[in-house]
């Protein structure tokens, strides 16, 4: 307990002996550890709130001008084209533009955007090819005016849906630059 | 009549066992806690739903800020960073004191050319981070510094831990940049056979 004994003031009194008084000095401790809990609770969430979330990104390795190119056919019913453009604007097609599957189609971020495209094919791909590892390719095109914020936005959209393989091409066509509001 | 009174009893736990066990975990967080340092830049980072912490030691940040420049470097390791200081010395012939490098050491993340860099170490922390004294590492082509400093940073780690881990890079950048700009950082990463990296990102819901 935490008592804190502190010698009685005793003396002597007259005659005969006075016994020494003691007396019991409670600390009410209650206010401390309310403290102490308070600031346990502030240092344990800023601590793992300060750690930065990240989004592990791997890009494949640059072409080595000494490697033979094999240039790998995919079947374009597998293929979703995504092009992000100024302003938050994504167009969409899914297979080839000349001869396009669905789309293209104009399109915003999120859950009431591009996510719901992105499912259906996922559904939707492996019945096409009939084969359920062959499943949707999710070819992403950033332009010069497109940010960061869409980016990443992209990229996390394919996190939350689950695609399995997404590519970032820098290389965007004419005819595709053409379908957006704001070519560059 | 006499009344029956009910006796009242003194509430009193004992507090002083929950009061150590406050105090004893309340110093580990302390300890444990990495304090907060003030940055040259505020970078409002993009949100994901990713939740990946990230913690590692051998981290090396890119922060990326909107403006011309604005590209900054931090390595947390300070054996590497001391080698990586070294061998950037070397390449740039630069001078750097005992005193200088110990300071660099002890620094945060630095955005000046590696000539301006001894000038930098010798401030105060507060003079550091005004406005205007730190402009970023330059990565155009004709004075690439920063794919030096990332190269200089995995040979000094390779030198130091030859079968240790690889450095973790990541970028940390601010949402409204263009695509040019960060491409252009991931190329460099990528002409320094850094292909897999980390975006620094904020977190949001689901269903946004």
């Amino acid at each position: 307990m935490a008592e804190l004994n502190t010698g009685g003031g005793g003396g002597k009194k007259g005659s005969g002996k006075v016994r020494s008084k003691k007396q019991n000095t409670k600390v009410d401790l209650t206010a401390m550890v309310d403290l102490a809990f308070l600031l346990i609770t502030f240092f344990m969430l800023t601590t793992t709130l300060s750690k930065p979330q990240v989004m592990d990104l791997t890009l494949p390795k640059k072409d080595d001008p000494d490697e033979v190119k094999t240039d790998m056919k995919v079947d374009e019913r597998r293929t979703l084209t995504v092009i992000l453009g100024a302003n938050n604007e994504i167009q969409w097609f899914h297979g080839l533009l000349n001869n396009p599957i669905a789309g293209p189609k104009q399109d915003t971020y999120g859950g009431n955007g591009v996510r719901k495209k992105v499912l259906q094919l996922m559904q939707e791909v492996p019945q096409l090819t009939g084969d359920p590892k062959k499943g949707l390719i999710v070819i992403i095109k950033p332009t010069k005016k497109s940010t960061y914020r869409n980016l990443v936005d992209i990229l996390d959209e394919m996190a939350i849906s689950g695609v399995e393989t997404s590519a970032i091409v820098n290389d965007i066509t004419k005819e595709e630059l053409a379908l957006l509001k704001n070519p560059s | 009549m006499a009344k029956v009174k009910a006796q009242k009893k003194a509430g009193s736990t004992d507090m002083t066992a929950m009061c150590d066990v406050a105090f004893l975990l309340l110093t580990f967080f302390i300890l444990t806690a990495t304090a907060k340092v003030p940055s040259p830049i505020t970078v409002d980072t993009p949100s994901s739903t990713n939740k990946t912490k990230l913690e590692a030691e051998k981290l090396v940040t890119i922060t990326v800020g909107t403006g011309d420049q604005n590209v900054f470097f931090d390595l947390k390791d300070r054996g590497v960073r001391e080698k990586m200081l070294e061998l950037m010395a070397e390449k740039y012939s630069q001078k750097f004191t005992e005193e200088e490098k110990q300071q660099f050491l002890f620094m945060e993340s630095f955005g000046v050319p590696v000539e301006g860099l001894a000038q930098l170490v010798k401030m105060k922390i507060s003079e550091r981070n005004e406005p205007g004294v730190q402009t970023g590492i330059p990565f155009d082509s004709i004075n690439n510094q920063l794919s030096d400093w990332i190269n200089a940073a995995r040979q000094a780690n390779v030198e130091l831990n030859p079968n240790g881990e690889e450095l973790i890079f990541a970028l940390k950048g601010d949402a409204k940049l263009q695509y040019p700009k960060i491409r252009k950082i991931m190329d460099i990463l990528q002409d320094n056979k850094v292909n897999t990296f980390d975006l620094v990102t904020g977190l949001r819901d689901k269903d946004y």
